[in-house]
């Protein structure tokens, strides 16, 4: 407790510069390859690069990764309609943010 | 401990069909989602709504807290009777994969024990990787532009050493990074909740949140300020002060600005590899009128004008 109030900790900020290899992405979500390969091909998420082996993720797809996962665990949605939620989810957010500059 | 009224946290009747408990689960999950949800409790509301759930669409744990009796209050003090599951016995067939871990006293004292040998994965000596745990931190604007150390307090369910969840708080010091953004992620390896058994610790999210800020409005990167400026500035162009995040500054008016004229302080935003901008919207302020001499004035400048404001709307 006390060792853990004295250290500071720092993190990586996942939207910004941050990429991942599949190989780095599969270990970061804790996922197989063949369904990281699925959650590509529903658009989900949307690697740099033609082939896998070339593939550079972008950091923020971590946490849309994993977010679907939830979503498919929790809300029974399959993985193109967690891409869906994720997408308007976003959507959704830029809206309110400018609805808040707006005085909403 | 405080009885439970799943019943009435899952909005059913007692008769209530599976199906329809299923659907009910369904849209209360939607709505409560913390990934989806803006409700301010969702994480405790998708909690409990989990758990009334778990018993629920179980018929065998459904059939015995429904022998509980039907005159139990929400919140009311509760003991179990001591041999109150006699006769039950918990398959746990299929119906008892969920997280317990975060579930309540009372869900614990009813179905703690007849539970965890059959359903509960890490009973039989799994590793699992811990739950990747979310939290949300409170920077100021300023915070952005200079970087900042917060402290935060965090309120987790882990699974003690005799298998039971307990509540343990824990207080984390945290860099906040320079140029940080609005909903962007910070990701703390090994900080999120505890594994079982070898299995290591999940990652903890901080989801950055600016505190609302008395006059700057953020946009991504980019920074609006709302300035008030005189009618006579906005009209015959002036150099005034104007406040920014990182101070004070002297602003160029053009002449014959309008009212909603966007200035732009390139690069003045949120700092980055490719910093965000300060967008200055002139807000024309209207001197009052209290005074004989101010009304004359105003009414000079009508005579003098002659301006109708209307004239594009064609009155």
């Amino acid at each position: 407790m006390t060792d853990e109030l004295l250290s500071l900790l720092s993190g990586e900020v996942l939207e910004e510069g941050v990429e991942l290899s599949l190989a780095e992405m599969c270990r970061a979500c804790r996922l197989p390859a063949e369904q990281l390969f699925e959650l590509v091909e529903e658009g989900v998420v949307d690697p740099l690069g033609r082939d896998p082996a070339q593939w550079r993720f972008r950091g923020v797809s971590v946490r849309r990764v994993r977010c679907a996962v939830r979503l498919e665990r929790d809300l029974g949605v399959n993985v193109a309609g967690a891409a869906l939620v994720l997408d308007l989810l976003e959507e959704l957010e830029a809206m309110r943010a400018r609805l808040r500059r707006y005085g909403g | 401990m405080e009885f439970r009224d799943y019943y009435q946290i899952m909005g059913v009747g007692r008769d209530a069909t599976q199906d329809e408990i299923k659907r009910a689960y369904r849209k209360l999950a939607r709505k409560f989602h913390p990934d989806v949800s803006k409700e301010t409790d969702a994480e405790a509301r998708f909690k409990e709504v989990g758990e009334a759930y778990e018993v629920l669409k179980d018929p065998e744990k459904r059939t015995a807290y429904d022998q509980l009796g039907a005159n139990w209050k929400a919140g009311q003090e509760f003991r179990p009777p001591p041999d109150w599951d006699q006769g039950f016995e918990f398959h746990g067939g299929g119906f008892t994969g969920a997280d317990a871990a975060g579930f309540s006293d009372f869900f614990e004292s009813l179905f703690g024990h007849g539970f965890a040998p059959g359903g509960r994965a890490h009973a039989g000596g799994m590793h699992a990787r811990g739950e990747d745990t979310h939290a949300r931190v409170l920077i100021d604007l300023e915070d952005a532009y200079h970087g900042a150390t917060r402290t935060l307090t965090l309120k987790h369910t882990e699974l003690g050493p005799d298998g039971r969840p307990r509540l343990r708080e824990r207080a984390l010091n945290v860099r906040i990074p320079k140029g940080v953004c609005q909903r962007q992620h910070i990701r703390l390896s090994g900080q999120g909740g505890s594994g079982l058994g070898k299995g290591e610790p999940g990652d903890l999210y901080l989801e950055v949140e600016f505190r609302p800020h008395p006059f700057y409005h953020v946009e991504g990167r980019d920074v609006f300020l709302d300035l008030p400026v005189a009618p006579w500035e906005a009209a015959l162009g002036a150099t005034v002060k104007a406040p920014t995040p990182t101070g004070a500054v002297d602003l160029k008016i053009p002449a014959g600005s309008g009212g909603g004229r966007k200035l732009r302080l390139k690069g003045r935003g949120i700092p980055g590899q490719s910093p965000g901008d300060l967008y200055v919207v002139l807000q024309i302020a209207l001197p009052p009128a209290g005074t004989e001499a101010a009304r004359a004035a105003w009414r000079e400048l009508e005579k003098t004008l002659n301006f109708n404001p209307r004239a594009s709307l064609g009155v």
